[in-house]
């Protein structure tokens, strides 16, 4: 039976890692070569990387250091950041990730998730969508690390990528990010039950009840995260300890 | 030496498959030219991407041609991961109907979900069902977790092909096997200790 996924997120921003708090106040958490090796050798389920300033500084994704990083990660790797062109994503490929992560553009230049996947298959297109809860109770996509309004909904955006070609996508509940609350369930149920493609819930895990209510209520495939595991105690293999107890099925 | 011909065709995650082969013994070399497939003592053929696109750069190159030499020809162990597995089909529908190599008598269709909450593409860790023994997989217990990633499948006609199956959409085939041919639709160079491994038995054939 296939595995419910735990995946540690990698926020990479001006030479080293970062992890913020709503798309902000990002504080360094270290070099990405030592975090890269420690969560290889604890053999984690798969590895999020994003540059999450590529986009907003208008530059391509950092190709050198994306090979430095796969060169030591032995795990399935998917990269994020700055993707705008077909040939971002083959470079990307070619030099070792195994999915691409695509938010502005999916967006902005829809046509590249649809050119993504006919290249290269659906399977290495993920939809990045970064969604805010308005006052009204609404949800609504935001673009460039969470800072440009788009006027859609999430469930909207989920329904054209996944026509368009997208094989994932990774949700992120702008408002949760480094809150360590929980997960925005309903943001992910919402979003799960709207499209047949595997759903990565991420923004909010705290702790490992909050990543069984994602999986278990949200209906996510795989849950993302990062403030819980490098500023708490908790670890990936626990997490899918806890979640096994659960009745969820997880590799361990 | 191990030389080891991983097939460059324009299709993905030669990186990753190339250092797996290193750790685990071999000397690959990224090439799609003849004088370097010759002299390899193992092809892999890696790949990720659309079945029709696969095959249009094959034939561009010629690869059709030199890899059935080698690999049908003279018998040189090969090894198909992912796309590179569904290739040896008889033919593929994705992308437009499109004949394969033609190693392995089958098609290559898309997943159709069994199910609730099944989703599609086939992504993550899953079973590996050992249907048959294989020298593929020596020292590994039946039933090991794989990384897959795919919306395509093989569908074979001849049990005797399939070494391996996985329960998903009613049980894909995850690896095929004849004579020196052998083909696994999960991704051993991102399967951690025992995708490794699977790289240290085909380069003990």
């Amino acid at each position: 039976m296939l595995k419910v996924r735990v995946m540690p997120t990698l926020l990479f921003k001006d030479f080293g890692l970062v992890k913020g708090v709503r798309f902000d106040s990002w504080r360094p958490i270290g070099s990405v070569m030592q975090a890269i090796k420690v969560y290889n050798m604890r053999e984690v389920d798969e590895l999020v990387f994003l540059d999450i300033s590529a986009t907003s500084e208008g530059r391509p994704p950092d190709f050198e250091t994306v090979d430095e990083i796969a060169d030591e990660c032995f795990i399935p790797l998917t990269v994020g950041g700055g993707v705008r062109r077909i040939d971002d994503v083959g470079r990307l490929l070619q030099v070792g990730a195994d999915k691409v992560a695509i938010n502005t553009a999916a967006i902005q230049a829809p046509d590249l998730i649809r050119l993504v996947a006919d290249t290269y298959g659906s399977q290495c297109a993920i939809a990045s969508i970064d969604a805010k809860k308005l006052p009204n109770g609404q949800y609504e996509v935001f673009t460039h690390s969470g800072t440009q309004a788009t006027g859609k909904d999430p469930v909207t955006v989920a329904r054209e990528v996944e026509v368009l070609g997208a094989g994932e996508i990774l949700l992120t509940s702008i408002d949760r990010d480094g809150t360590m609350t929980g997960y925005d369930v309903k943001l992910i149920r919402d979003v799960s039950d709207a499209v047949s493609i595997p759903v990565i819930a991420s923004g909010g895990a705290g702790n490992y009840e909050h990543m069984a209510s994602a999986i278990i209520q949200g209906k996510a495939s795989a849950v993302a995260a990062a403030s819980i595991f490098h500023f708490t105690q908790q670890t990936p293999l626990e997490a899918k300890r806890f979640l096994r107890e659960r009745g969820i099925n997880v590799r361990l | 030496m191990k030389k080891v011909a991983i097939v460059d065709y324009g299709m993905g995650n030669l990186g990753s498959v190339t250092r797996a082969v290193e750790e685990c013994g071999g000397s690959p070399v990224i090439t799609n030219k003849a004088h370097e497939l010759e002299v390899a003592n193992y092809i892999v053929l890696p790949g990720v991407g659309a079945f029709a696109i696969g095959m249009r750069n094959i034939r561009e190159r010629g690869l059709d041609e030199l890899l059935t030499a080698q690999v049908i020809g003279k018998g040189i162990p090969f090894l198909g991961i992912c796309l590179g597995m569904q290739l040896l089909a008889t033919k593929g529908w994705e992308g437009e109907e499109t004949d394969g190599l033609g190693w392995i008598e089958g098609e290559v269709k898309r997943l159709q979900p069994d199910g609730h909450n099944v989703r599609i593409p086939h992504v993550g860790w899953n079973e590996v069902i050992f249907t048959r023994a294989s020298p593929l997989f020596s020292g590994i217990p039946s039933g090991t977790d794989y990384y897959f990633v795919h919306s395509y499948h093989l569908l074979c006609p001849n049990e005797r092909d399939v070494i391996a199956r996985t329960p998903y959409c009613g049980g894909v085939v995850s690896a095929v096997g004849r004579d020196n041919i052998l083909g696994v639709q999960f991704h051993p160079e991102k399967s951690q200790r025992l995708g490794f491994q699977v790289i240290r038995n085909f380069l003990a054939l």
